[in-house]
């Protein structure tokens, strides 16, 4: 199969799906013009126009909230933040309006939108860039978040998110944008992956590492260290989506190792990796051998030192220890 | 606010006929005495939360909607049961909705400041100050998109205008010829903040939009025919050049920022307030004003009176006889796809409920 980059894979997702809705217009800064600040629209402007593919103004709560209001009208908005970390800027819309407008309106509204962006730590751009506000998102009922680890997964959940008729808030990474995997040829036929399914990314009988997003690839590389050097066989379940969640893979990969280990880069209070937590010891107690461990982000803002803030992220080597201590 | 051109000989207004002129009234009437037939179920506990009322603005949302066409949408904030009344939303459904009932308009899930009627071009309704505006371009954004001659009436209070959302609506609206216009209903306060205590502004809020080089006007709020001339103005820039437009329109609320307002009568005077009443009501000036004009007699009028009257006493007997929503409704509404039973909305785990 042919190998293209994460960014790639994206841009495909919006040419096909431009293509196949008139409705489907992409917004945000550089977008357009520029060809996106990541290079994830590019060469999209030209081909398909200014109606379909518009700048904004540095002004996230104006422009969020205008996708908002557009989609209750049946336009599909795909808009860009540039870095996730600016949903703060625009909490209203997204948490006030887009999670609440279908239930405040008794269903008689919806918000067919997505947001879009990187939100990963791990650039030495400091703590105001380098938020991972999943688990934030994901906490509030009517809104839908996944986070793709992979070329493929990327470009197949973009189209699923583009057609889901509720808001869904696509946590990407600047880290993952210049990776190549196998993506499927258009030629071959509509490519999607579909919301609330999680993908074994490696078979393992030993213990199940649980990840999603940039901490699948560091999960993927623990799994090959607990493998040659300690004989362990780990496997690796990619959440590809936070909510809805595949909680059956989940609890299915922990009744058969055993043993959990939660790879999540956001921060550990209320994360991603407590929730997680829950449901195991909830619905799996009886098949723990072990305490179930996390490795998050160490708890404090990020640091920019650049020598330093790699210490603060999940690693490898800190997933291949806590396995280890539970083994 | 004195004004010295007679806006009744306004195109728009000539158009009307004396059985226009009358069922405006009947709007006026029918608002009013919604809204009073709520005080009494609100006393005694029989609703929730927040009940902010409209009472002596009823001329700003009856005027301004009497425009809209097909293709011409509403939003507002929390103080939204005249929007919705004017837009055709029926008093059973925003009454239910107060008492928090299943028959109510957002099956008792919005409340008071979440009326909604998306079938009749009216989209709320919404709690957080400001927070409506970004989405009244969107919809005004929408219309547009789709190719049609559209506009979107997006109101706000004058406390509102002080919020970021609403600046950055302003610049993406004239940077990108958004076809909305915004109506600040201007009754003086911020909830106990007068107008000189709450915004730095030269002359007029509206003028605010000169920043922005777009079009601007102040309105008298009491003359339903100069905001209904001053509006089609905005409507026709919408609708022709696709163009944002600012109105201030002059107002008046007589009671508190809401029913829980304690202190409404401490940052105004009760002159202040009587003065309104007395001869500033707009329901009033406008039943005198087609009485003069020779449509209807004293008598009729009082009819309309009584007979809106007595469509809110049918209203609240409607809402205190409709059940509850269910404890398991808490769980529709939130998903579009797990409502609809689709398979994007029976793929993974939704809800979290342990």
């Amino acid at each position: 199969m042919r190998e293209i980059e994460y960014r790639d894979a994206l841009n495909e997702a919006f040419d096909e799906e431009l293509a196949r809705d008139e409705n489907v217009v992409l917004m945000g800064e550089e977008v357009a013009q520029y060809n996106g600040a990541y290079k994830v629209t590019k060469g999209l402007w030209e081909k398909w126009g200014d109606k379909r593919i518009m700048d904004m103004p540095i002004s996230e709560a104006g422009f969020i909230g205008m996708g908002v209001g557009a989609s209750m009208l049946g336009v599909r908005p795909v808009m860009e933040l540039m870095f996730w970390s600016f949903h703060s800027v625009a909490f209203d819309q997204l948490v006030n309006n887009a999670a609440n407008v279908r239930y405040m309106s008794g269903g008689l509204c919806n918000c067919p939108i997505v947001i879009r962006g990187p939100a990963n730590g791990g650039t030495n751009v400091g703590a105001t860039h380098s938020h991972t506000p999943e688990g934030l998102f994901a906490a509030f009922p009517g809104l839908k978040v996944i986070s793709p680890a992979t070329a493929a997964d990327a470009k197949g959940l973009m189209k699923s998110a583009i057609r889901d008729n509720d808001p869904v808030y696509v946590m990407e990474s600047t880290l993952l944008y210049g990776v190549k995997g196998p993506v499927p040829d258009p030629a071959d036929g509509d490519f999607t992956i579909p919301l609330g399914v999680a993908d074994i990314k490696r078979e393992g009988t030993d213990v199940s590492l649980i990840a999603h997003g940039q901490s699948v690839l560091v999960a993927l590389k623990a799994a090959e260290i607990l493998q040659s050097e300690h004989g362990i066989n780990a496997e690796v379940v990619d959440l590809r989506s936070i909510r809805p969640l595949d909680q059956d893979a989940i609890i299915n990969s922990v009744k058969k190792t055993n043993r959990a280990v939660i790879v999540d880069e956001s921060k550990p209070f209320c994360g991603v990796s407590s929730q997680l937590i829950t449901l195991i010891q909830e619905y799996a107690f009886d098949h723990l051998d072990a305490p179930i461990k996390r490795v998050c982000s160490l708890d404090a803002p990020a640091i920019y030192s650049p020598a330093v803030e790699p210490e603060q992220l999940p690693t490898p080597a800190k997933v291949v220890k806590a396995v280890l201590s539970i083994s | 606010m004195a004004t010295t051109t007679d806006y009744s000989q306004a195109p728009i207004n000539q158009q009307l006929t004396a059985d226009d002129k009358i069922d405006l009234y009947r709007q006026l009437a029918r608002i009013r005495r919604f809204e009073q037939a709520t005080q009494k179920p609100y006393s005694q506990g029989k609703m929730g939360g927040f009940l902010h009322l409209y009472i002596g603005q009823e001329s700003v949302a009856v005027g301004t909607i009497s425009l809209c066409g097909a293709h011409d949408h509403v939003i507002t904030a929390y103080r939204c049961h005249a929007h919705a009344l004017s837009c055709g939303m029926n008093m059973n459904e925003c009454m239910a909705e107060l008492f928090g009932k299943a028959t109510g308009c957002s099956k008792g899930k919005g409340g008071s400041m979440h009326f909604f009627a998306p079938d009749k071009n009216f989209w709320g309704g919404h709690g957080i100050v400001g927070g409506q505006t970004p989405l009244g371009l969107g919809l005004a954004f929408g219309e547009k998109y789709k190719g049609n001659k559209g506009a979107c009436l997006c109101y706000m209070g004058d406390g509102a205008i002080n919020q970021g959302a609403f600046h950055e609506s302003l610049n993406i609206a004239q940077l990108h010829s958004v076809p909305v216009v915004y109506i600040i209903e201007n009754n003086g306060y911020s909830m106990g903040t007068s107008q000189n205590r709450s915004s730095a502004y030269k002359d007029t809020l509206a003028k605010r939009a000169d920043a922005y080089d777009m079009a601007w006007d102040t309105v008298d709020g009491e003359n339903i025919y100069e905001v209904r001339a001053k509006t089609q103005q905005a409507l026709e820039r919408a609708h022709n050049q696709s163009k944002p437009t600012v109105l201030e329109i002059f107002t008046y609320r007589y009671y508190g920022h809401s029913v829980a307002d304690a202190n409404h009568k401490k940052y105004r005077t009760p002159e202040e307030i009587e003065d309104y009443k007395k001869n500033h009501d707009p329901v009033l000036l406008w039943r005198g004003q087609i009485i003069s004009e020779g449509l209807l007699t004293d008598e009729q009028a009082t009819a309309i009176d009584k007979e809106a009257r007595k469509e809110a006493a049918a209203s609240v007997k409607f809402a205190e006889e409709s059940p509850y929503p269910t404890v398991d409704s808490i769980f529709e509404d939130v998903y579009w796809e797990v409502d609809n039973n689709t398979e994007a909305g029976n793929t993974g785990r939704h809800f979290f409920n342990d």
